[in-house]
């Protein structure tokens, strides 16, 4: 009895999947005709950001603080690789998304020494350490920023300076990181780190090598933190000590928040809103942008824990309703 | 005279200059603490209640003549007030939630705190002057000692020392731990346990205040020099970890002593180096130096 429930409930979870991913592909195909490509394009590195860091705080119940170092740095290897030795976009990005994995590894391996708020901390420092490295360094231009990163031809065919074709690589990009994230989630490592977010002891007494798979999940989300901050650098053809600076690890953590902890499309709809908003507000109310962050961080954590998604989906599936990561 | 071929006005100028960083690491890790202790929540706008104490000795100073020593006591009050009003608004609700909620609130905090007086004073910092019983400075032979950098020193291990005794040694502080142990316990007993709250996060919040006041005179008092610091602090925790009152302030000078010396012999690494250790301590002993493994 238990079992068919179990499988009949597990089958809708996989057609609510499928159904998000097409409703995601052809918005996501129609949506730069409507809108700006590049506005887009923002949106889409944030998104892929935000869902790198919801597999860790929702899903895995950790908190960094220091995932701008990732981002940051990430679009700083890739920016080199492109401009300075003229790598093709699609091998520099890998690269960065490498750099970013290989960076969470040396993060993730100090840090899950400590749990909880400690966590958090000791990711905020190393972070710092990073943005510190990033100002002296030569390649990476200091407060100027890497100017000028080329787009380059992907594979060598497809010309990137035009704004569609850019868009199109990066929903690719994007759709590719949001399904391995999702593939993630629903894996059986998925559900063991659900296991540990919930109840550590438990999960520990299970026989489970908890350490392992925390260091495990701050890979792959740094990977992917990192695979974003690199796409960001093609866009933008910039990277700067902005993307490394601890404003970026908060506003992906707000990102996260608002949208909803836990849930899969929360991180993307948080990303839509705050780069909307900050894009809507930066000529209207110019500098007063980082009290309205504040703000919201402020109410999110005040009145709307479950974010935006959570809180539609706990109106429409009151029963199946999953608690978000920290309400046990 | 000359050490390690620096002359000593550098070398010891650096040391005081650790000093006074120490000093302040000293007195923000021991208010996080004290807060962290009993409330349970990191507080990540002690940087900003830091600044916020800086700015209203400054904006005393010129708009009312309200002179450095009142400002002492008036700057603390006032930050230790909007405390009050924090706590029982909003971080009273978050106690029974996951702690990174209330990192996550006092983060928002902090980041309002900052915009607002970004927006009404700008980046470039206000330089306030020092008080005129502490102007000048002394010649100690080997470096010159400007009084008002003495002072800070003084002032602030004072006030790091009352507070230990207030906490390790009165009737008061035994409460206090008490309550940190075993609030329901101690609630039983007859004590109010949500005023101590309230007033242990004023007192955290008014002991920032205080190092804002007395930083006032050496740095720019600016919007953004919270938010640079408490990220150091917050290293500095990690490495002495949070279980001692004493330990807090131990670790928090010799850190400054460290990063001052750094500036001596390798100036690249100055800005680095606490993190540098804060990893090693990590390695090494991951509870911190003087802390329980949580």
């Amino acid at each position: 009895m238990t079992s068919v429930v179990l499988s009949t409930s597990a089958a809708a979870a996989q057609r609510r999947t499928l159904m998000v991913f097409a409703a995601l592909i052809m918005v996501g195909a129609i949506a730069p005709f409507v809108m700006y490509p590049t506005f887009l394009m923002k949106v889409l590195c944030f998104a892929l950001f935000a869902c790198a860091f919801n597999l860790l705080l929702g899903f895995a119940g950790l908190l960094s603080f220091g995932h701008a170092a990732f981002f940051g740095g990430s679009a700083y290897i890739t920016g080199y690789l492109c401009r300075d030795l003229g790598v093709t976009p699609e091998l520099s990005l890998l690269a960065g998304a490498a750099f970013g994995g290989a960076l969470g590894a040396v993060f993730g391996w100090v840090a899950i020494r400590r749990a909880g708020i400690y966590f958090a901390m000791i990711t905020l420092g190393l972070a710092q350490l990073v943005f510190f490295l990033a100002m002296q360094f030569k390649f990476t231009g200091g407060e100027d920023g890497m100017q000028g990163i080329p787009r380059g031809k992907l594979f060598g065919l497809i010309d990137m300076s035009d704004n569609i074709a850019m868009y199109y690589f990066v929903f690719a990009v994007f759709l590719a990181g949001f399904w391995l994230i999702n593939r993630t989630i629903h894996s059986p490592f998925g559900q063991i780190l659900k296991a540990i977010r919930d109840n550590e002891p438990r999960a520990t007494s299970l026989g489970y090598d908890v350490a392992r798979y925390k260091l495990l999940a701050f890979v792959i989300s740094a990977t992917l933190a990192g695979l974003a901050g690199a796409m960001k650098s093609l866009v933008f053809q910039l990277a700067s000590l902005a993307d490394v600076h601890w404003h970026t690890s908060g506003q992906v953590v707000l990102m996260t928040l608002m949208g909803g902890l836990g849930t899969i499309l929360g991180p993307v709809a948080g990303a839509l809103t705050i780069v909307g908003l900050e894009d809507l507000l930066a000529d209207k109310v110019g500098s007063w942008v980082t009290v309205i962050m504040g703000a919201m961080f402020v109410l999110c954590v005040m009145l709307f824990r479950r974010g935006v998604v959570g809180e539609i989906g706990a109106l429409f599936n009151k029963s199946t309703a999953q608690p978000g990561a920290g309400q046990h | 005279m000359e050490i390690f071929g620096i002359t000593s006005q550098a070398f010891f100028g650096q040391l005081l200059l650790g000093l006074i960083n120490g000093s302040f690491y000293a007195i923000l890790s021991l208010g996080l603490a004290i807060i962290f202790g009993l409330l349970n929540i990191i507080n990540f706008a002690h940087g900003a209640q830091y600044m916020v104490g800086a700015f209203v000795a400054w904006l005393g100073l010129t708009y009312f003549g309200i002179n450095y020593w009142v400002s002492l006591f008036v700057s603390p009050l006032v930050v230790g007030l909007a405390a009050v009003v924090i706590e029982r608004t909003m971080l009273r609700h978050l106690y029974k939630l996951d702690h990174l909620y209330g990192l996550l609130l006092t983060f928002g905090l902090a980041l309002i705190a900052e915009g607002v007086f970004k927006n009404l004073f700008g980046v470039s910092g206000e330089s306030y002057e020092v008080p005129e019983l502490l102007q000048g400075g002394v010649n100690l032979g080997f470096m010159f000692l400007p009084i008002y950098r003495a002072w800070i020193v003084v002032a602030a291990l004072s006030v790091c020392l009352v507070t230990w005794y207030v906490i390790e040694r009165t009737s008061l502080g035994a409460t206090l731990r008490a309550a940190t142990q075993r609030p329901d316990l101690v609630q039983a007993l007859g004590i109010n346990v949500p005023v101590m709250v309230t007033a242990t996060y004023a007192a955290g919040a008014a002991l920032a205040a205080f190092a804002g006041v007395l930083a006032a005179p050496v740095m720019q008092v600016n919007p953004v020099m919270g938010s640079n610091l408490i990220i150091v602090v917050f290293a500095v925790v990690v490495i002495g970890g949070m279980g001692s009152i004493a330990g807090a302030i131990i670790t928090g000078l010799g850190l400054g002593v460290i990063e001052g010396l750094t500036k001596v012999f390798y100036p690249e690494a100055s800005a680095v180096v606490i993190f540098v250790i804060m990893v090693l301590v990590l390695l090494v002993k991951p509870a911190g130096l003087f802390g329980k493994q949580a």
